[in-house]
């Protein structure tokens, strides 16, 4: 049923760090080959090697400009996957009841015995997050991977996303962020994490960290530094005295 | 209907029937991977997390590795070229078939001269192996690609302080708070730098990025310098001026353990002058801050007077440093005379080195770790200066980046922060002082091995390899007067010297994993020309050309025999200690691949080839007495090979119960207990050797016990580079042997013993009005050093390429979303798409690299993407540089190590009306020879 | 977004279909027999292979069955069974009236306002989507409602109605391409929203996540050029509403007047629901869009 519980027992989502992406596509690659060989159908790839490639992801990292006068242009890569929204709009447009969203854990998922591949939960996603599969017909999006955080056959510290567990830059930060202890909702509150597309009301679980300040130097310089003398002589002089000032500098080497 | 609470979804499905562990081959990184199989196939590839270099992460490329092994272009049987060269047209034939081929070609010129055969191989990584083998042969040329990749950042650090970046060292990781990434965009040490950067953040530590181009790390650096490309070097050197003027260089650490305090014979009468003065015993003499006398820099007790000077007659003879002040002072390095020229203004030239002071000397750090130096002065602490420096390609793949590539590393050495915690770190077997390393050996006669290794490190004149009358002797001239210190020889030259005869012809070209016909070489079009060129008799101009690579790539089409290579995944390999090893700053470590699954081809790795075609031909070292094979494959060689009685290609449970590590008789289970372990073997240093390793007698120690070196070798960093001043008498007229007169003047300026900054060539031989832009490539993280166009995740993340241009130049130039520009350099001219990139230096356009394609290459449809719209930036550059004044054409590449210097390259932009069909120049297709992929896939198992 | 024929056929044909079904079911035109059998085919015909087509839009159609089951909250689920059940409830006033002669007026009654209901209830399938601000505004239920009553008088031949409501249509239509042209910006939603970036500067795309098409760029990245659009909905304007509007209010009654006028009106309802999907720009379009 395509109702959204009132409130998930918890809220698993992701929080991903901004300032620190650098692009590589690792969380996108390793998201796909899990989830071809494993949840639901396999994520297919149409003309793979031909003129008009066009395949399955469910995590994909953009790249942005941000322009801003007096200040050098910033690059921001961009991973984006289902924010596994609160008030997730994909699942209560379903008709089959296919689309639902765990009372457990707050994950969406689509019930792959369900899906009729109308594409209406694609249409009610703000975000992109959900692509139909060309070869199964078949709804797919991010799982959160609930095939590996429960996954009693693979090591407790590897129950994490395949995106989380791959990303190099640990720029990727999974966990419950219903509970307010928890460490990504500490980083979430510590780096002032967003929301994206908040005036969609979908209330997303998954956070973004926005980038650090950037290129502050010249308008909050260090302390300038200063000559140690205006003369190549008075040089000479302050390397004699800085060489005397140093330890060890009269002989006494061993005993310093 | 259910409800959805009451959905059943298996969380805890079974993942795979076995893990098995490797090591990745997607770039040079090597990081460990668990292959995941199901059913005896390769399901699903992650990080293992055991492994010294990845730690369980995984980047774009490596979780992407299933594609490419299963990719429909890999070639499945040696093949034999029954058609003209350059069509693509070939028989299927047996391996016995290809060897004797092989052999047919091989052995006479062994026989007669043995120079004749060229073997060069490109991004692998078995160098120890290959070196060995073309040795074994008796050819005095071989190299592998890091002439065309980055010899400049390599040898500059050699030369300097006995290594440089990557392989060399990394950052103090844990403890830096000041991370410095010069032209270093996507590529190399690509997943370290990322955990690196992820750790240095999370310590709430800066990243500052130089880069003209603002993408990859550069994007989530704190501040970043857009330079104008082939700059850095002049940057750096006013960097080192505010820090000479404010006093703020690292006394203590230049005095003990750099040549700082070494007196630099100023007579300008004598043969010497330039070079240190000495002791009777050869010692480098320094004056001693205590007594005031000149002694032995080694000498126990003694700390170099960096201020002092010695006098003998008139002339008085100054330290090292005090040469150094008297340059960098001077006000032709000061921020206001540099700052234009680099595309900065000077306040943030000033900044940026107050700021590098500031962490370097008031965030110092110490660690309470007593440690004995190489004098044996026992030290109670470690003293850290938390700033650390990488760098690579984009500053070392200029005419100036030898010397730009010395003066970052002579940066980090007057921080004082080489070998400390917080800075930059070596790993085994680095540090390693160019005296350490062989000289450049091309000692060839018929039918005998080599006199010795082909690469090293001249320390003079006396080390070049020409013959008497000035010939070089090998066919890249590598270590000939014009470049005299080409540590990893000149493969971007090789085939149009040996097309052109000089400095000889040769007869058979032999190449691995280089796509020379294609993106990994300067001038594409006119090396395809000279590859496929023929002689007055109608036979090629290169008579033979053996060709081994895994995939249908480009050069496939224009060499005469292919062996084919196996994907990573089904290949033994050792990443060796004798090599390019995957070793920590606080660790040796050593790694293998194996055959996770069996090829369903009829394919070999190149390395078992290698090996069984030198069984073949009898060559020293492969045979037995008896004449047979004395390796059945590559895994028997990994296994049973003693470079040095008791060291061989893996450091790792040697000895034959295995419980050896470093030194140790070969152990028939070695690869077993690898592949036990994980794939890998890892010796930790102990905690008092950590730092300070050239200078550390723990360190020294351990090193010697482990077989890095067979007696301890300690040595101080090269501030002043003697080698460099050798070359510079030599060319100004000292000794025997003297370089042409064309060269002198280049060698006395380009060799400056302390590094210097000069235009890059292409800057100062065509008119910069005419083309006033800079063009630059880069490859994409998810596709570096990786042949990822083939591979059906990556190329649907980047299929074609734009060129990017910056808002000045798309303003200008009316560009508008979908356009073409015509990009016309002094050499070519290319038609391409456009896209505005606006975190770009205002004079640089660029593009990323080897994502255009030829049609009919890789299996891929002739209406690919990357065949139609990607497109190469090669044809714009030469591997000369255009004709001076006097008719003279210099070769595209630093001087001083012959790198080829494809940052140098100037363009203009025009738009292009009306825009043409495809990007232009549009090479015609070649017959693919494994046929196209499948349509559609989607695979589960 | 894309403008798949599956979905203009389903939303014209069983507009139309459902329209007409609402004057039927109030005994316009007041006919039985064979007359009544041709009404009540057209109708059915119409909304019945409005449906079908919608059946085409499914990527994976044997869980087709499954869509009746969510109408709590899900407007297609509940498209599905209002079109069911608006179908089943004219089944006995259209045997009624074709086989036993009769006017079982109730269900005609009812049929209507179900119909009315259904044709809204698929409106609301587009008016929920926050995710396409053109979409998602009142007057989308009202035009779809318009469409269907004027599209239904027009096959019933009441021709001076049909006139009527086709005129009150076009100025709904032409009102809704306006207001529908302020959606994008009024919606709040932009690069900056989108991607949490906005407080930094203005931003703009460097790269895209991947240079190969994708299902999300296919279905809901379609872009219509400006001078395109205008001149499509200037056709349309004239040949919904216009053209027909002048025939029908001017001319005198009659099946030639009123066919022609419909033939017109059919092919202007096929444009302008072309131009409801085109230029319908959905908000995951901004994260590719390089403007």
């Amino acid at each position: 049923m395509t109702q959204l519980p009132a409130q998930s027992k918890k809220k698993l989502g992701l929080v991903i760090d901004l300032d620190t992406c650098v692009g590589c596509h690792g969380c996108v690659t390793s998201c796909k080959g899990w989830n071809t060989q494993n949840y639901g159908e396999p994520l297919s790839d149409i003309d793979a090697y031909g003129a008009d490639p066009s395949g399955t992801f469910l995590n994909r990292v953009f790249s942005y400009e941000v322009e801003a006068p007096n200040k050098p242009a910033q690059t921001v890569h961009f991973p984006k996957s289902c924010l596994h929204c609160e008030d997730a709009p994909c699942v209560t447009v379903c008709p089959t009841g296919a689309s639902y969203k765990r009372e457990e854990d707050g994950i969406v998922l689509v019930n792959e015995d369900r899906c009729m591949g109308c594409g209406l939960c694609a249409w009610a996603c703000p975000y992109g997050a959900r692509e139909l599969d060309f070869m199964s017909g078949i709804m797919k999006k991010c799982t959160l991977c609930v095939d590996r955080i429960y996954n009693e056959n693979i090591p407790e510290e590897d129950r994490v996303p395949a995106c989380v567990r791959t990303c190099p830059s640990n720029a990727r930060h999974f966990g419950d962020l219903g509970d307010p202890d928890s460490d990504v909702s500490k980083l979430v509150a510590e780096r002032g994490g967003i929301d994206l597309m908040p005036e969609q009301g979908t209330k997303p679980v998954n956070k973004y960290l926005p980038p650090r300040l950037k290129d502050t130097l010249d308008s909050a310089p260090p302390k300038p530094l200063e000559s140690v003398s205006e003369e190549p002589k008075g040089w000479l002089g302050w390397l004699d005295r800085a060489l005397e000032a140093l330890p060890g500098s009269n002989g006494k080497a061993e005993d310093k | 209907m259910t409800r959805p609470e009451k959905i059943q979804i298996n969380t805890s499905p079974p993942v795979s029937d076995e893990i098995r562990k490797t090591t990745c081959y997607m770039c040079a990184c090597r990081c460990g991977i668990n292959v995941h199989m199901k059913g005896g196939e390769v399901v699903y590839i992650e990080g293992n997390r055991d492994h010294p270099v990845n730690k369980g992460v995984l980047c774009g490329k490596g979780s992407s590795g299933l594609m490419q092994h299963l990719a429909p272009s890999r070639l499945r049987a040696p093949l034999k070229r029954v058609g003209p060269r350059g069509a693509g047209e070939f028989e299927k034939i047996s391996w016995d078939e290809a060897y004797d081929i092989a052999a047919g070609w091989l052995a006479p010129i062994r026989e007669k001269d043995p120079k004749r055969l060229a073997f060069f191989t490109g991004r692998d990584q078995s160098q120890s192996f290959t070196s060995w083998w073309a040795q074994a042969f008796g050819t005095p040329n071989y190299a592998a690609h890091g002439g065309f990749c980055s010899v400049n950042m390599a040898a500059g650090g050699i030369y300097t302080m006995g290594g440089a970046f990557w392989e060399f060292g990394q950052p103090d990781w844990d403890r830096t708070r000041m991370f410095v990434l010069f032209g270093v965009a996507e590529d190399h040490d690509s997943n370290p730098i990322k955990m690196g950067i992820g750790k240095v953040k999370a310590n709430g530590g800066k990243i500052v990025g130089v880069n003209p181009i603002r993408s990859g790390y550069n994007a989530v650096a704190d501040e970043w310098v857009g330079i104008t490309p082939g700059t850095d070097g002049l940057f750096i050197l006013s960097l080192i001026h505010e820090l000479f003027r404010s006093g703020k260089v690292d006394l203590d650490y230049l005095r003990r353990y750099t040549n700082a305090g070494f007196l630099v014979d100023e007579d300008p009468q004598s043969p010497q002058q330039g070079l240190f003065l000495r002791d009777k015993d050869g010692k480098p003499l320094v004056i001693d801050q205590a007594t005031g006398k000149a002694v032995a820099f080694d000498k126990p007790g003694a700390l170099a007077n960096l201020a002092a000077s010695k006098k003998t007659g008139k002339i008085t003879h100054r330290t090292v440093f005090q040469l150094m002040a008297e340059r960098y002072l001077s006000d032709e390095y000061a921020p206001e005379a540099v700052a234009e020229r680099c595309g900065l203004t000077p306040t943030r030239i000033r900044n940026l080195a107050a700021e590098f002071a500031r962490v370097a000397f008031e965030e110092e750090i110490v660690l309470d770790r007593p440690w004995t130096d190489w004098k044996g002065e026992k030290h109670d602490k470690m003293i850290g200066r938390p700033i650390s420096f990488h760098a690579m390609r984009g500053i070392s793949a200029h005419s100036n980046g030898f010397q730009t590539a010395r003066a970052l590393h002579v940066l980090q050495i007057l921080l004082g922060s080489v070998e400390v915690p917080g800075g930059f770190r070596f790993k085994p077997p680095y540090p390693k002082p160019p005296e350490a390393h062989p000289k450049p050996h091309a000692g060839a006669q018929p039918g005998k091995p080599l006199d010795g290794p082909h690469l090293g490190y001249p320390l003079g004149p006396e080390h070049l390899l020409m013959d008497e009358d000035g010939t070089p002797k090998r066919i890249d001239k590598a270590f000939s007067w014009e470049n005299p210190l080409s540590a990893h020889g000149l493969m971007h030259m090789v085939i149009s010297n040996a097309h052109a005869g000089d400095p000889y012809k040769i007869d058979t070209l032999f190449m691995y994993m280089a796509n020379m016909a294609w993106n990994s070489t300067m001038n594409t079009s006119e090396v395809i020309r000279m590859l496929t060129d023929k002689d007055e008799n109608g036979d090629y101009v290169i008579p033979h050309i053996i060709y081994s690579d895994a995939y249908s790539s480009e050069t496939v089409a224009y060499a005469d025999l292919i062996l084919p290579d196996t994907t990573y995944l089904e290949r033994h390999d050792c990443i060796s200690l004798l090599d390019r090893p995957i070793c920590e700053a606080e660790a040796a470590a050593d790694s293998i691949r194996w055959p996770v699954v069996e090829p369903d081809r009829d394919v070999r790795g190149f390395q078992t080839a290698l090996i069984q075609l030198g069984a073949k031909l009898g060559l020293p070292g492969m045979v037995n007495e008896d004449g047979t094979a004395k390796y059945a494959d590559y895994a028997d060689y990994i296994q049973n090979h003693e470079r040095r009685p008791g060291v061989g290609p893996l450091a790792g449970w040697r000895g034959t119960d295995g419980d050896k590590s470093g030194r140790g008789e070969p152990n028939p289970n070695q690869l077993e207990k690898y592949i036990e372990n994980g794939g890998f073997w890892i010796g930790h240093i102990p905690e008092e050797a950590q730092f300070y390793k050239p200078w550390n007698k723990a360190y020294q120690d351990w090193a010697v016990e482990i077989g890095l070196f067979d007696a301890p070798a300690p040595y101080v960093f090269n501030l002043y580079v003697e080698p460099l001043r050798k070359m510079q008498l030599a060319a100004e007229g000292q000794g025997d042997i003297q370089p042409p007169d064309h060269l002198r003047e280049r060698i006395k300026r380009t060799m400056d013993p302390l590094p210097i900054w000069y235009e890059p060539f292409e800057d100062t031989n065509v008119d910069v009005n005419e083309f006033p832009v800079h063009a630059l490539t880069q490859r994409p993280m998810h596709m570096y050093h990786s042949w990822g166009t083939q591979n059906a995740w990556l190329r649907q993340i980047t299929g074609k390429n734009y060129l990017y241009l910056p808002t000045k130049i798309w303003e200008s130039g009316g560009f508008k979303e979908g356009d073409y520009a015509r990009v016309t350099s002094a050499h070519g001219s290319i038609v391409v798409p456009v896209a505005l990139h606006a975190a770009l230096n205002e004079h640089t356009v660029w593009t990323w690299n080897a994502i255009g394609k030829r049609k009919g290459a890789w299996a891929l449809d002739e209406d690919a993407p990357e065949a139609t719209e990607g497109f190469l930036l090669n044809h714009l550059i030469h591997e000369l540089q255009p004709p001076k004044g006097d008719g003279m054409r210099w070769a595209n590449s630093d001087p001083v190590t012959g790198q080829a210097a494809w940052f140098d390259l100037r363009v203009k932009i025009e738009k292009a009306d009306p825009k043409p069909a495809e990007s232009q120049p549009s090479l015609p297709p070649i017959k693919s020879p494994v046929g196209k992929g499948p349509k559609n896939v989607a695979r589960k198992i | 977004m894309h403008p798949a024929p599956s979905v203009i056929i389903f939303t014209s044909l069983s507009g139309l279909g459902f329209g007409l079904f609402a004057w039927l079911g109030l005994g316009i035109p007041d006919v039985y027999g064979w007359s009544s059998f041709a009404v009540f085919f057209i109708a059915y015909a119409l909304s019945v292979g409005g449906l079908l087509a919608s059946v085409f839009h499914l990527a994976n159609k044997k869980n087709v069955i499954y869509s009746f089951s969510q109408w709590r909250t899900s407007w297609l689920s509940r498209e599905g069974v209002m079109a069911v059940i608006t179908l089943l409830t004219f089944a006995p006033f259209a045997i009624g009236r074709i086989f036993l002669g009769i006017d079982l007026a109730i269900f005609g009654y009812v049929g209507s306002i179900l119909a009315l209901i259904t044709v809204f209830v698929t409106s609301m399938i587009y008016t929920q989507l926050k995710a396409v601000p053109r979409w998602n505004m009142p007057l989308t239920p009202v035009l779809f409602l318009l469409y269907a009553v004027s599209g239904g008088a027009l096959m019933t031949g009441e021709q001076r109605v049909a006139g009527f409501l086709i005129a009150i249509l076009t100025l709904v239509q032409i009102a809704a391409w306006v207001l529908g042209d302020a959606r994008f910006t009024g919606s709040g939603t932009d690069k900056g929203s989108a991607t949490g970036l906005g407080g930094l500067g203005k931003v703009r795309v460097f790269e895209s996540a991947h240079t190969s098409r994708n299902y999300i760029l296919d279905e809901m990245v379609h872009v219509i050029g400006r001078r395109h659009a205008t001149k499509l909905r200037t056709i349309a304007a004239l040949t919904i509403g216009l053209f027909p509007v002048v025939l029908l209010l001017m001319l005198p009654v009659g099946h030639v007047t009123s066919l022609t006028a419909l033939a017109s009106h059919i092919v202007g309802v096929f444009i302008s629901r072309w131009l409801f999907f085109a230029e319908a720009e959905h908000v995951v379009g901004l994260y590719y869009s390089r403007g």
